[in-house]
């Protein structure tokens, strides 16, 4: 299995690496809003109470990597709709390689890609807007991108596999991700201080709310448990589920 | 090699239940070249999809190149080779990427890989586009990629589903020298579906013919075609003699749809081409002269039509050399098909 998977996992990664304007287009919205709203941030944020600790290049570029990784991740299921449409699912489904590596060959590609785009993002927040988080964090905000992006493309896989309309497949994926991504604060923290009661009730139950302060919570250094606990707790637990789901229906789907 | 019984699959969605394949059974022996012809939604690819591990079948066994169906599919896959209707591989992807990732996910190490490649590479007349994108490859091409694909672990047993849909009629014929080759050079067991007539009669041994999920027919081609209307014969004669000639072909064992015109007698024999020479020596006794002969074998449409009372959809002018856009069509309205199939089943 572990062979196979590297096999798909460098399948994809030659196709990724034959078309990097790819990896540019996904890096570009992130981009756009850190130069084109980042520096509206950085005065409101001093002067309204109610926002987490940290300058405003700390709070959104975690969020905005975060953000990356939702949409990349989240649309990874197009790809497989055009191998369902090429015929290539079909292709690999009938060699004896395991139905599992076809999966995660495939997701550990998705957290790569995600990984690599946000070092572009952190390195442009660091080098033109001065943006300062210690490397340790740094790293563990990757670290949590990428296990985001496993998930979430294991999700899209499974639901893109589930689906097999590629009409249908962005209009669900936009109608799923539009509210999670208001609801979990990404460009406005959702505090108390700045969130009414019942808004600010709504986001505690979106669980990505939580990964986006736990990315944050990286960023500017705090490893404590109270900051990361929740978040890492969720994040596991679903991509424990997402990747099962995706597994399931890699295997299950009409075999 | 392939031995199905009342294999058999439904497809349930919104409460509709469809019986794609009702309980077929099937015989391949080794080294045969077995066609499976029928309409679109006949069954066809739905049968070979279970055959061929990508579906369950809802009831019915079989034993697929030694191994058991449902018991072990990944045996079946290890064994079988199977080239897919629309083919599968990546637009983007290099022909000897493809081909060394076909190779190794089958087992094979790196260096077997590429070196079983060249070897069908050059046997399919791919040699030289190593580095090239596939979709940059013609349809012929991209064809006999997918092809290479399906054998790179040297299958004993090969499934083609439409191996020439949407293809021109010089790619065609190519491509059915390659498919002769294959049983004849490396002793390849074929099992093809077509819904073209001409192709399941050029290529195959023994013909099962499908309708409506279940098989209605089966025999070799000129066997079918017998079975049926029989050759239809047309004769010209002198306009004053027609009705003598009638009376004389009326005579012929067999003879029947017997019609004439002035100058002309058609009739439906089962054997034209043994009818002809008696025939011959009937109107010579009886002083006749007999200015033209015509006998057409009956085409596989007419043994269709004689079973199901049905037209195979694409029967009139299916010498594709026109039906390029029907055949895309066609392909993308089988895409759809196999789009759906699974959405019906999840």
């Amino acid at each position: 299995m572990l062979r196979d998977t590297w096999l798909i996992f460098r399948r994809d990664a030659t196709l990724l690496l034959r078309n990097p304007a790819w990896l540019a287009i996904g890096v570009m919205q992130p981009v756009l809003y850190l130069v084109l709203f980042g520096p509206l941030m950085e005065r409101i944020v001093t002067s309204t109470p109610g926002f987490p600790p940290g300058s405003s290049w700390t709070i959104l570029t975690p969020a905005l990597i975060v953000q990356l990784a939702l949409f990349s991740a989240t649309t990874a299921g197009f790809s497989l709709l055009a191998d369902l449409r090429n015929g290539v699912v079909e292709r690999l489904r009938v060699t004896p390689a395991s139905r599992v590596a076809l999966l995660l060959g495939k997701v550990l590609m998705n957290g790569l890609t995600t990984v690599a785009q946000a070092i572009i993002i952190t390195i442009l927040a660091f080098l033109v807007f001065g943006l300062s988080a210690p490397i340790g964090g740094i790293l563990l905000t990757l670290l949590i991108v990428a296990m985001l992006s496993v998930t979430l493309a294991s999700a899209s896989y499974a639901v893109a596999l589930t689906l097999r309309n590629e009409q249908a497949f962005p209009a669900l994926v936009n109608s799923v991700m539009m509210p999670v991504l208001l609801l979990s604060g990404i460009l406005v923290p959702i505090t108390t201080g700045l969130a009414p009661d019942w808004l600010y009730a709504i986001s505690r139950v979106n669980p990505f709310t939580h990964i986006v302060d736990a990315g944050r919570a990286g960023f500017r250094g705090d490893f404590s448990v109270d900051a990361l606990l929740t978040g890492s707790i969720v994040l596991v637990v679903l991509m424990s589920l997402c990747v099962f789901w995706g597994a399931r229906t890699f295997r299950r789907e009409n075999a | 090699m392939i031995k199905a019984r009342g294999l058999q699959r439904r497809f349930t969605s919104r409460g509709r239940t469809v019986d794609a394949v009702k309980g077929v059974d099937i015989d391949v022996t080794e080294g045969e070249l077995v066609g499976f012809l029928g309409p679109n939604g006949a069954g066809k690819t739905t049968t070979l999809r279970m055959l061929t591990t990508l579906l369950t079948p809802t009831a019915g066994e079989a034993q697929v190149a030694g191994c058991d169906l449902r018991a072990d599919p990944v045996g079946v896959r290890r064994r079988i080779g199977y080239v897919a209707q629309g083919g599968g591989t990546g637009p983007e992807c290099k022909v000897a990427e493809e081909i060394e990732l076909q190779g190794r996910l089958y087992g094979l190490g790196k260096a077997d890989a590429i070196e079983r490649g060249k070897e069908l590479t050059e046997q399919l007349d791919l040699s030289g586009l190593d580095q090239r994108l596939t979709k940059t490859l013609s349809g012929g091409q991209r064809r006999r990629l997918d092809i290479a694909l399906g054998l790179i672990h040297s299958p004993k047993l090969v499934f083609f589903d439409e191996p020439t849909t949407g293809l021109d009629p010089q790619s065609r014929a190519n491509l059915w020298e390659h498919i002769r080759m294959l049983r004849s050079e490396q002793g390849v067991t074929l099992f093809l579906t077509t819904h073209y007539l001409e192709e399941a009669d050029a290529l195959c041994d023994r013909i099962l013919v499908i309708d409506g999920g279940e098989i209605v027919a089966e025999g070799t081609p000129d066997a079918l075609k017998a079975r049926v209307s029989g050759d239809s014969v047309a004769l010209g004669v002198d306009d004053d003699v027609t009705t003598r000639a009638a009376e004389i072909v009326g005579r012929v064992e067999g003879a029947h749809e017997l019609t004439t015109a002035p100058g002309e007698v058609r009739f439906r024999v089962p054997r034209g081409d043994t009818a002809l020479p008696a025939l011959l020596r009937a109107f010579d006794a009886e002083n006749l002269t007999m200015q033209s002969m015509q006998v057409q074998r009956p085409t596989l449409d007419d043994v269709f039509l004689t079973l199901t009372g049905r037209s195979l959809r694409d029967s009139s002018g299916s010498d594709s050399s026109g039906g390029d856009a029907d055949a895309a069509a066609e392909a993308s309205a089988d895409d759809n098909e196999r789009n759906e199939v699974p959405t019906r089943a999840a």
